[in-house]
């Protein structure tokens, strides 16, 4: 019973896609659709297919089956360049390139299209405040940030030519606890003054919930469960999601 | 424009350009990598300038097959050989006992001419310590026959020659399994220290006497008659007739005692072979090769190091593009690297014999042979840099947008480059030793030197040629860890570190 066309404030669209490995089913005849300006956790354990999900948006993959497009165009390969450039992508631990400094790695892309020197340093300067990187960091290489440095190099890279989406996988997922917490405050700000499409992936349920209004929860390729955090917490589509909304350590309660 | 005009004009050029062409070409002489055979060269060189011609004398070229296909494609005019060379080996269907004039007939359609004999017959013989055949009874190779447990040393050209040492094993039926290849001048070495029983040489040898040698009687009459003689371009006769002359007025002129005379003051004197080709045609020799010791290293490094870089440059042109493809389509990688590993396992000599007919003698089918060698190291680590590099990040840089080139140039073979300098490194330093067997086929070098001194017996000169090798060797991979150093990005080394 779903409609075929997308939406019409769709940023991101995914049609009856299927997608396999060899023998290994990730993406199992799935729609979904992202609408544009608002922020999405696609959550679920390893294996779950939601990276799979970021990466066929971006036509790093290609579907075997069904459609995705991107503001109402379906993605093909011949404008899959420029498609790319319209949207930031942020993995764990940055994938900054270790042979330029964090200035060279924000300039790469601008320079390819064709701005100069002052134009790309007034923007690095920009995301620099609106992610507090301390200007001498740009000097350093990646190999000379702290782990924290280096996902907001890796967000600033992502957003140089101002695309209208971000896409993040597992952005903090190699921070300790102290700076994890830190820069989920951060980014959530930074969504909001932002106000572009994201969707993250995470397997973390609490961050998920602080980061996104809109929890879709995903299982063997499949969506199990589509909804707030309170639907899945209240109202758990089957006893999978029941599991991974508890499956969180409580503290010790302090002794008296 | 009509015909006869046209006839006419080129007449003119023909008549303005041959003179031209018959002065500014020397002739060009060449030579076998044993004493004899120099002295025979330097012998034609020295008579060539008394008849007033330019002559050039590459000496010691590889071997037979080396100098006989140069002659043929015109990189050489002419070289002294012997006709039992001719009847067994190089020519097909010719009686074992073929006259000169009968050779010279078959000779002919080849476009090769052949003088008469010089004078002398210089045919290989089996030799032993004189003390040594003595005390076991052998004057005749037939003797040979009862003495099974004898070791053979042979060099290695009558090793494979059918009128060497399979025939020879054959008509005596003889039993040795001991047979090992040397070089004909170590032959001696290890024949009067013990190390062999019995060798081959070469009746006009200056070792015979000095080593206390015999020479056995060939009993059998196996060993066809090795007449010296002169081959020369049938050409000559018209763009240098007089040089033919002087050829064919060396002919009767030397017999055996006096070329083994000649021999001796080589090999066991230390005389320089002009010296002694000049001496018997009653002239002073002239400066030419008897400049000083640093001017002739300075002049063999130039060869040398030209022979090293044109190959490796050449070599980096085409072996990144092609590990660059490798990295980007596994099955062209797989064929390419398997070839590349294939060329790497031909033997070097094999190498640079079989770029004879493509690129004549001389540097070019050296750099082409070491050009071949250079490939493997360098694909081999470009497409390791390449595919080495992490998932993550080749694909944040195809996240970002950029297209296959600029993510090429601008990310990956920075990532990949200190993989790449070190493949370019081993290159280097391969070529550089290698390098020294290019004098094999005239291209000068290190190898220069050391193939005299293994020729002379003399460490000294050997050493001049290998220890500026090594030296140059060590210079190329100190020169490599300093660029790899520059062009490494910071950022990569601090990766390193950590």
């Amino acid at each position: 019973m779903q409609d075929s066309e997308p939406a019409a404030t769709s940023a991101f669209a995914i049609r009856q896609v299927s997608k396999r490995y060899g023998s290994v089913v990730a993406i199992d005849d799935l729609s979904l659709d992202f609408e544009a300006g608002t922020t999405t956790a696609l959550i679920g354990s390893s294996g779950s297919g939601k990276s799979t999900v970021l990466r066929l948006l971006l036509g790093l993959e290609w579907p075997d089956r069904g459609t995705v497009s991107i503001g109402g165009h379906p993605l093909e390969p011949g404008q899959v360049l420029q498609l790319r450039r319209r949207v930031g992508y942020v993995i764990q631990e940055g994938g900054l390139f270790p042979h330029l400094t964090a200035q060279g790695n924000l300039a790469l892309l601008p320079h390819y299209l064709g701005w100069d020197a002052a134009r790309i340093g007034q923007r690095a300067k920009e995301l620099a405040e609106l992610t507090h990187l301390p200007l001498a960091a740009l000097e350093r290489y990646p190999a000379e940030l702290s782990g924290g440095q280096r996902q907001r190099v890796a967000l600033m890279r992502g957003l140089m030519a101002d695309p209208d989406a971000l896409l993040l996988d597992e952005p903090l997922g190699a921070l300790d606890p102290i700076v994890r917490h830190e820069l989920q405050d951060e980014l959530k700000r930074i969504f909001a003054e932002l106000n572009k499409t994201v969707i993250l992936v995470t397997h973390d349920l609490p961050e998920a919930a602080w980061f996104a209004e809109r929890l879709v929860l995903m299982r063997k390729g499949a969506v199990i469960q589509d909804g707030c955090f309170e639907d899945l917490r209240d109202r758990p589509a089957d006893a999978f999601v029941a599991r991974f909304v508890a499956a969180r350590r409580q503290l010790p309660r302090a002794s008296r | 424009m009509n015909r006869r005009l046209l006839t006419r004009l080129l007449g003119v050029w023909t008549c303005i350009l041959l003179p031209i062409a018959g002065h500014a070409v020397p002739v060009y002489i060449g030579s076998k990598q044993f004493t004899e055979s120099v002295i025979l060269g330097e012998l034609a060189r020295v008579s060539a300038r008394q008849a007033g011609i330019d002559a050039v004398h590459k000496r010691q070229l590889g071997g037979t097959r080396i100098l006989w296909r140069a002659l043929l494609q015109g990189d050489i005019d002419a070289y002294p050989e012997y006709t039992g060379t001719l009847t067994h080996e190089l020519l097909k269907n010719v009686p074992a006992n073929a006259d000169i004039p009968s050779l010279r007939a078959r000779l002919k359609p080849l476009g090769i001419g052949i003088t008469d004999s010089l004078g002398f017959d210089n045919t290989y013989a089996i030799g032993m310590r004189a003390d040594e055949a003595k005390r076991l009874g052998i004057a005749r190779i037939s003797d040979l026959r009862r003495h099974s447990g004898l070791r053979l040393g042979f060099s290695n050209e009558f090793m494979n020659r059918n009128d060497g040492w399979p025939g020879l094993r054959r008509r005596y039926d003889l039993p040795q399994k001991d047979v090992r290849g040397m070089d004909h001048a170590l032959a001696y070495r290890a024949l009067a220290s013990g190390a062999v029983d019995a060798i081959d040489l070469y009746s006009t040898d200056a070792e015979i006497p000095y080593y206390h040698l015999r020479a056995l009687d060939d009993d059998l009459h196996y060993f066809p008659r090795y007449e010296a003689v002169y081959l020369y371009r049938l050409q000559l006769e018209q763009n240098a007739p007089g040089f033919v002359a002087a050829l064919n007025g060396l002919a009767g002129r030397i017999d055996e005692k006096t070329m083994r005379g000649m021999n001796a003051e080589v090999k066991l004197q230390g005389v320089k072979e002009d010296v002694v080709a000049a001496d018997f045609l009653g002239l002073r020799a002239d400066a030419d090769d008897h400049s000083g010791l640093w001017s002739r290293l300075l002049q063999r490094t130039v060869e040398h190091t030209k022979l090293v870089l044109a190959s490796l440059g050449l070599a980096v042109l085409l072996a990144i593009p092609l590990g660059v493809l490798a990295a980007r389509l596994r099955r062209f990688g797989q064929v390419v690297i398997g070839l590349t590993g294939i060329l790497q396992t031909v033997p070097s000599l094999a190498m640079f014999v079989f770029m004879i007919p493509l690129f004549g003698i001389g540097a070019w089918p050296a750099i082409a042979a070491l050009f071949l060698y250079s490939l493997l190291p360098i694909v081999r680590n470009t497409h390791a840099g390449l595919v080495g590099i992490a998932p993550e990040l080749s694909e944040s840089a195809a996240a970002l947008g950029l297209p296959p080139g600029v993510r090429l140039r601008r990310v990956e073979l920075p990532l990949a480059a200190r993989s790449i300098l070190a493949g370019i490194k081993t290159a280097a330093v391969i070529n550089v030793g290698t390098a020294t067997l290019a004098a094999l086929i005239g291209a000068g070098g290190y190898g220069q030197p050391i193939l005299t001194g293994i020729r002379l017996d003399d460490i000294g000169l050997i050493l001049e040629g290998a220890v500026p090798a090594a030296l140059l060797a060590l210079l190329v991979q100190g020169m490599f860890e300093g660029i790899e150093h520059r062009f490494t990005p910071r950022g990569l080394r601090l990766v390193a570190r950590q």
